[in-house]
């Protein structure tokens, strides 16, 4: 159990967290959602211990950061937005240097190279760390986290600067340890809490605008699905066709043309599949369909969203 | 903190620091050992002019070893492993500092072989150097080698930067060595005697004759302690920025 009460951190003037308070329950895997700069790393350099609060207070496993510091970062396993590896070191040393850093009490061999065969770096061992590639640092960095098998582990933007490949793998690394250890990751991008995390904790400008489980989360931003399609056809009746068309609640176009073919941007209910009526409406007037594609809901979408269902809420 | 330290060890000899601080200052020692013994003229066996000058070495190359210490961490981000490990900022910080304290041993340890020609080399009614001096020198050279490591390793903790670090390191011990030259000038007692107590050297000189003064012990112990304090300070303040 992690648990964070009223935590305020000011940089001089600046609240960069302001007044949050959540608890996380153990088995979770909980997803720290935001834009850079909304105080997700600070909140998780403050439960780590890496920095202190302004006021507020922090108990992991029923120990308090700010009393009771080496109770704490026993519990937790962190790896920062810039993983901290010693470059001249080989995976292997560097490895043991965190497994004697932590005092931990295994064989110490056996568990290395347990932990090295879960993020997959047990081939690289014995090279240096400076040759590796970013994707195989970004895991030696994880494997640094989860030595001494600690209760939490924290992760803060694991999957920047990856290529798309290495952030499949890495998420599903993570969803891997979320069965045995509880975690709780920061990310700027929505597609990844939804692909990874039991609960979403978003927060914007040092405050939290919603907590609330994944599926909760689908819903609420699941309310319109968005796509956008090209056709080739005359524009403003194209417009009133699908303006008319079921299960569609607004168009717009979005200025782009290449010769006759527009492209235009449409929200539809989700519970009708819009596609086929598409199609069907624009071959009757043989008006061809050039192009389709979902729009995935952006992190924007979900704070319009979200912030207007809580003044709803507030009105009524 | 045994964690630390072995891996600064190791550091310093596969990062070839270690190396070029042992080599270096071997080196520029055996010059000023040869220059005031073997060679001056006549030949002595007398090395109170040679340890003299080792303090000058020191001031010069302990620098090189401490410039990293925190300075690195703090650019690689290194650092955040060692302050959200279980270990306390204290024990991080005598980790580095007992790492580079046994660099100086070993430094000190190699300097005597120089000893070992005058022996036989140098032909003198009192044959020889004197072991009880030379060992009253090397201890002397220990503590005051310790006060500027922890120096050097405080300054790394203000800075990213090595090369800002190893500049800052030997203008603050020189300005403990000028602090000891002014003292001469001022006629105010209790001035001089301010002075005099941060004065590194004035300490320093006793050794050199042969004399073991344990206030001495002391004031050296006390200094490597307020600048490791200092360090310690350093972290937990950050924290609050």
């Amino acid at each position: 159990m992690l648990e964070i009460t009223n935590l305020v951190k000011n940089y001089g003037t600046k609240n960069a967290v302001d007044d949050i308070s959540f608890s996380i329950k153990k088995g979770e895997i909980v997803g720290f959602l935001g834009p850079n700069g909304a105080g997700k790393s600070t909140t998780m350099n403050i439960i780590t211990g890496y920095l202190s609060a302004t006021s507020g207070t922090v108990t992991v496993g029923g120990k308090d950061i700010f009393k009771d510091p080496m109770g704490v970062k026993k519990q937790i396993g962190f790896l920062p937005e810039q993983p901290p590896l010693y470059v001249d070191m080989t995976v292997n040393e560097y490895l043991s240097f965190v497994y004697d850093l932590k005092s931990c009490r295994f064989n110490k061999k056996e568990h290395l190279k347990e932990v090295m065969e879960k993020v997959k770096v047990y081939d690289v061992r014995n090279r240096l760390i400076r040759n590796l590639s970013k994707g195989y640092r970004q895991r030696v960095g994880i494997a640094q986290a989860i030595v001494g098998n600690p209760d939490f582990i924290i992760f803060d933007e694991p999957t920047v600067g990856l290529d798309p490949v290495q952030i499949i793998e890495i998420r599903n690394l993570i969803r891997s340890l979320g069965k045995s250890h509880t975690v709780i990751l920061s990310t700027h991008i929505l597609s990844e809490v939804q692909a990874i995390c039991d609960r979403v904790i978003i927060i914007n400008e040092g405050k939290i605008v919603a907590n609330e489980k994944t599926t909760d989360l689908n819903r609420t931003v699941g309310q319109s699905a968005k796509m956008k399609i090209k056709v080739a056809g005359p524009n403003k009746e194209v417009l009133n066709l699908l303006k008319g068309l079921q299960g569609i609640l607004s168009v717009t176009t979005d200025g782009i043309r290449e010769g006759d073919t527009y492209s235009y941007v449409l929200e539809s209910t989700p519970s009708i599949d819009v596609r086929k009526i598409i199609f069907n409406a624009l071959a009757a007037r043989s008006w061809p369909l050039m192009g389709m594609e979902n729009l995935e809901a952006e992190l924007e979408d979900v704070f319009v969203k979200l912030i207007k269902s809580e003044n709803e809420k507030g009105g009524k | 903190m045994l964690a630390i330290f072995k891996r600064e060890m190791r550091a310093y000899f596969t990062t070839s620091i270690g190396y070029i601080f042992l080599a270096s200052a071997l080196v520029i020692s055996a010059v000023i050992f040869s220059v005031t013994t073997v060679l001056d003229s006549p030949p002595t066996a007398d090395t109170s002019l040679y340890f003299s000058g080792l303090i000058f070495v020191l001031m010069i190359f302990l620098p090189i070893l401490t410039m990293k210490s925190f300075s690195e961490e703090k650019k690689t981000k290194t650092e955040q492993l060692l302050l959200t490990s279980p270990v306390s900022t204290t024990q991080m910080v005598l980790g580095k500092f007992f790492s580079s304290f046994v660099m100086l041993a070993i430094f000190l340890a190699l300097s005597l072989i120089f000893i070992i020609p005058l022996t036989f080399f140098v032909p003198e009614e009192n044959s020889g150097p004197n072991g009880a001096l030379v060992m009253g020198n090397i201890i002397a050279l220990l503590l005051v080698g310790m006060s500027f490591i922890a120096i050097g390793i405080f300054v790394s903790s203000l800075t990213e930067n090595q090369f800002a670090a190893i500049v800052i390191t030997i203008v603050t011990i020189l300005l403990f060595f000028v602090i000891s030259l002014f003292n001469s000038f001022i006629s105010v007692y209790a001035i001089r005697v301010v002075l005099d107590w941060l004065s590194i050297f004035s300490r320093y000189t006793a050794f050199t004759y042969g004399v073991f003064d344990i206030s001495a012990l002391f004031y050296y112990i006390s200094l490597t302690g307020v600048f490791i304090f200092l360090t310690v300070r350093v972290f937990e303040s950050r924290k609050y920025n």
